[in-house]
């Protein structure tokens, strides 16, 4: 208990001193994690508006999947993208494997699902009437997604926080793909399991307290945001 | 030929068939009234003929041109021709002004400024100067009807389709918008009217459509087809080749 409790008096003291290490983990993980939800949220929310809004054969069977995948296992994407990036696999020559851009791209895959079926979600409780009315306006297919996504903003923007909030608290991807190289791709999570690994309890705790924080302050503007 | 022509047009789902052979035709500058009682078909019609839906049968031409079944290209921009106003409207999450823009903008008619000046002339058309900085979605169903109908005016379309445009307006707004319709008689728009008022039909169009289970069992003058209108007891209004009275 009072390992615990120095461990806590410690990781107050990091975090108050702005210790230069910490808050390195803390901005590159918040940077890694931030451009692979916006680069994520580029792609998969339109994605999400063409699926939603377009008929085709094996929709339902593709939205389950997607629904599936919302809980892929970190270390299985971890594995994946390995394969891709190593030096014998399809895109080793780009020489993206343990690099922050490796980390982001694995990081992308990993909440695409999530970013592609809230967005659906969201989509389906716009009222059928809008698109409609889009429509009779004269607005074309790309005008129309876009006409929808701004009816349902305030939920995409909570599927956009949840997926950086995944991104940030996943561990396997940036262990696998980053490496945790110091002073180049080591992140909260990489560096709280190095830490604990290695006895230093306090410290592992005051990046724990900051993720904590984080999603906490996450959670907050989710909670904001799912009120409007 | 009419600007609109409409052959032997068909709808179903399923095994029910809503709209039956269908022949109609309109002219620019003509206010074709279309009545019917509920469930009869009217809407669908209207729905037809703006190309939210493909017909199950028949063909929509406009100006020669069939427009029904082609590519979804050549379809925006036969519906880039028209405008609807729809029976109960619905507002995007915006103001008013951005609301009554929308179809100029997603048209790309004009410069920001040219469209909101557009759409303020509208608003004034429909009685709701002052309204452009209101969050749209607080308003009165009479007030987003009107701006349904600001929405659909602003884009001088050569063909207007309403669909009930007066039912949730209280008399003396829907005196107004029957005026600013009947303004509209003469000039290059074709303008087809959906509705349950026999009194504004006929104060309306020029010709009317009667609309009964899916069929026209009558077209023609609105003094031809309405004249030989007569009360049914304390019921409502009796046309030709309807049993029901509404």
């Amino acid at each position: 208990m009072e390992e615990i409790w120095n461990g806590i008096l410690r990781a107050i003291e990091l975090i108050v001193t702005l210790n230069p290490e910490v808050m390195e983990i803390t901005a590159r993980s918040l940077i890694i994690s931030f451009t692979a939800a916006t680069l994520a949220a580029a792609i998969d929310i339109p994605l999400g508006g063409l699926i939603e809004l377009r008929v085709f054969r094996g929709k339902r069977a593709l939205v389950d999947l997607i629904q599936t995948l919302y809980g892929l296992p970190t270390v299985t994407v971890g594995l994946l993208v390995f394969l891709l990036l190593s030096r014998s696999g399809p895109f080793g020559s780009l020489e993206l494997l343990y690099t922050p851009t490796g980390m982001v791209i694995g990081q992308m895959i990993l909440i695409s699902p999530i970013l592609i079926g809230l967005t659906i979600s969201a989509l389906r409780g716009v009222s059928p009437h809008i698109r409609d009315t889009a429509i009779s306006l004269g607005a074309n297919e790309g005008q129309v997604i876009r006409t929808i996504i701004k009816e349902a903003r305030f939920a995409v923007v909570a599927a956009v926080l949840i997926g950086f909030g995944r991104a940030l608290s996943e561990v396997g991807v940036a262990m696998m793909i980053g490496g945790n190289i110091r002073d180049y791709t080591r992140v909260l999570t990489t560096s709280i399991a190095l830490q604990t690994s290695m006895g230093n309890l306090e410290t592992s705790m005051a990046l724990g307290i900051i993720l904590i924080g984080i999603s906490m302050i996450l959670n907050l503007s989710l909670s904001r945001f799912q009120g409007r | 030929m009419a600007f609109l022509e409409i052959r032997d047009l068909g709808k179903s789902y399923g095994q029910a068939q809503i709209l039956k052979d269908i022949n109609l035709g309109v002219e620019k500058g003509e206010i074709l009234g279309l009545i019917g009682p509920t469930g009869s078909g009217k809407s669908t019609l209207l729905r037809l003929i703006d190309l939210l839906e493909e017909p199950s049968r028949g063909t929509i031409i406009l100006e020669g041109r069939a427009v029904s079944g082609r590519p979804e290209k050549e379809r925006i921009a036969a519906r880039r021709r028209m405008a609807m106003v729809f029976q109960k409207p619905v507002m995007f999450k915006s103001n008013v002004l951005e609301n009554v823009t929308f179809g100029l903008m997603v048209r790309g008619e004009g410069q920001a400024e040219q469209r909101k000046e557009k759409a303020r002339a509208a608003l004034q058309a429909v009685g709701l100067s002052g309204y452009e900085s209101r969050d749209a979605n607080t308003l009165s169903g009479g007030e987003m009807q009107r701006i349904a109908l600001a929405r659909a005016i602003v884009l001088e379309p050569e063909l207007l389709l309403l669909d009930e445009p007066t039912a949730n307006l209280d008399p003396r707004s829907a005196s107004a918008i029957d005026s600013l319709l009947q303004s509209l008689a003469g000039g290059r728009t074709a303008v087809i009217l959906a509705t349950h008022n026999m009194m504004q039909c006929r104060k309306l169009a020029d010709r009317v459509a009667v609309l009964v289970e899916g069929r026209i069992t009558a077209l023609g003058r609105s003094e031809d087809i309405l004249g030989q209108e007569k009360r049914s007891g304390t019921s409502g209004w009796k046309v030709p080749g309807s049993d029901l009275p509404w």
